[in-house]
């Protein structure tokens, strides 16, 4: 019997969802790190019960948690975050220089083949690797040091990297997002990376097609289809269809193209989800109306689904790393708000329903299809 | 012996209930009860002091016999009291937020 386990981060500790493959009845345990900012948490896809979170605090700092158990029970492992070599200088919001220094991690991404190799995105932006379970952590420094590293700026919400893809196609091949650097691509593990921002235009900066600057919000990928990227930029959704090389905007009907996250369908790779944002300045839906938008063409036509979620008085925010999906047959779509619901619809978005309805404000929602 | 009082946070982390009990090798400073705190509860390394820089987190506070102790040399002696086990070291999540 299959099963599905969500695991939500929140403003206040991380709790895990299960349920049987229905989707209809939830268990709900937690809050784990009560009282702790849980921005990240996810599974090995290597071995499920593995897994990584991220666990933060503005008065104690950065704990990295793993858990052997699928969550029941939890081990701190290694939290030491340095930059490799002599980190130098960034811009910051009012263009002065300012050295690079480690505030969190955003996102674990575990790796595709080994359950002890995780990647984490952290802010002042960049990218780490673990190869012993948590244990040591170690920079990705090529990205960092790129030449443009020096004029990337922190988008409102800090200068986080908060997604991290692997090409299950091309080992060697990484793909990278920075709020608000842009997206970047590596094609030898790591080592070394190109910023992929051809066709990205930001009216926010001085040159709305500069190389670098441009805040992506997201990036997803369908896993059969790694050439094929889409994205929520800060404004803007966008699609590649050669790695990254370059972006046309898809963002046709949808009533606003500002949002944060992006999600593929699991079984349908022209299948797409956003939650559109009124904008960059009021960070809730058009209207009072929560609604995600889907596209089965790849883009530019999207319809609202709207069954089972608030269309009036609703304004929350949906974040960029609190959207997921499960891989059953009938792919179950998940999301969580500010407001503290995680939303889930059994039926590919046809039909949405709370599972939970007064958590902490939601920061990351990951989805375990369980065999 | 020297008594530890931690925010509920880190005592949660650490799994420990009420005041912590910890013997330092030396004379008792802040530098020498951190040491010996992180030696045995590791996964507070970092949560008090940077883990590289060894500088105080700006938000956690050191009080000792109703003085303030944050501003302290790292290596200035810790009162008598607390070397003797008399009084308390606290570590203190400062007051922030509305």
């Amino acid at each position: 019997m299959s099963a599905v386990r969500v695991l939500v981060g929140t403003r206040k500790g991380a709790f895990v969802l299960s349920s049987d493959g229905k989707r209809q009845k939830w268990d709900v345990a937690g809050p784990h790190f009560a009282g702790w900012e849980i921005y990240h948490i996810k599974g090995s896809p290597v071995d499920q019960n593995r897994l990584y979170a991220s666990q933060t605090s503005g008065w104690f700092g950065q704990v990295v948690q793993r858990s052997d158990d699928g969550g029941k029970t939890w081990e701190p492992v290694g939290n030491q975050f340095v930059y490799d070599g002599v980190p130098g200088t960034h811009q910051w919001y009012d263009g002065t220089a300012r050295p690079w220094e480690f505030k969190r991690v955003w996102h674990f991404e575990p790796s595709l083949t080994d359950r002890d190799t995780v990647y984490a995105g952290i802010e002042d932006a960049a990218l780490f690797r673990t190869t012993d379970g948590g244990q040591t952590w170690q920079e990705l420094s090529g990205l960092r040091e790129h030449k443009t590293g020096s004029s990337w700026q922190p988008g409102a919400g800090g200068m986080c990297l908060h997604t991290i893809l692997q090409d299950p196609k091309n080992h060697e091949r990484l793909f990278a997002a920075i709020s608000a650097a842009g997206a970047f691509r590596s094609d030898d593990n790591g080592k070394t990376w190109r910023p992929i921002n051809q066709g990205l235009r930001s009216e926010f900066i001085p040159d709305p097609t500069a190389e670098v600057g441009h805040c992506v919000h997201r990036i997803a990928m369908h896993p059969s289809r790694p050439n094929v990227l889409f994205m929520q930029k800060h404004w803007d959704v966008m699609r590649s269809d050669n790695g990254g090389d370059s972006w046309q905007e898809i963002s046709g009907n949808l009533p606003s193209d500002f949002g944060f996250p992006i999600e593929v369908h699991a079984h349908e790779p022209e299948t797409l989800y956003v939650v559109p944002i009124k904008s960059d300045s009021e960070h809730f839906p058009p209207d009072g109306k929560l609604r995600v938008y889907r596209s089965r063409t790849g883009g530019n036509e999207w319809e609202a689904l709207t069954r089972g979620l608030p269309q009036k008085d609703c304004y929350v925010n949906v974040l960029r790393d609190a959207t997921s999906i499960d891989s059953l047959d009938s792919c179950g779509v998940y999301f969580g708000t500010t407001g503290g619901q995680v939303y889930a619809s059994a039926d590919a978005g046809d039909n949405w329903t709370a599972i939970v309805r007064d958590l902490p404000p939601v920061l990351s929602v990951e989805v375990q299809t369980l065999a | 012996m020297i008594r530890v009082v931690l925010p509920a946070h880190l005592r949660a982390l650490a799994q420990i209930a009420g005041e912590m009990q910890i013997d330092v090798s030396g004379k008792a400073t802040q530098r020498s009860v951190l040491d010996a705190i992180e030696t045995r509860y590791p996964m507070l390394t970092g949560t008090i002091r940077d883990g590289v820089t060894h500088n105080r987190r700006p938000f956690v506070r050191f009080f000792a016999c109703e003085k303030d102790l944050s501003h302290d040399s790292p290596d200035t002696p810790l009162p008598d009291a607390v070397a003797k086990g008399t009084e308390p070291f606290l570590i203190v999540g400062a007051i922030a937020g509305g």
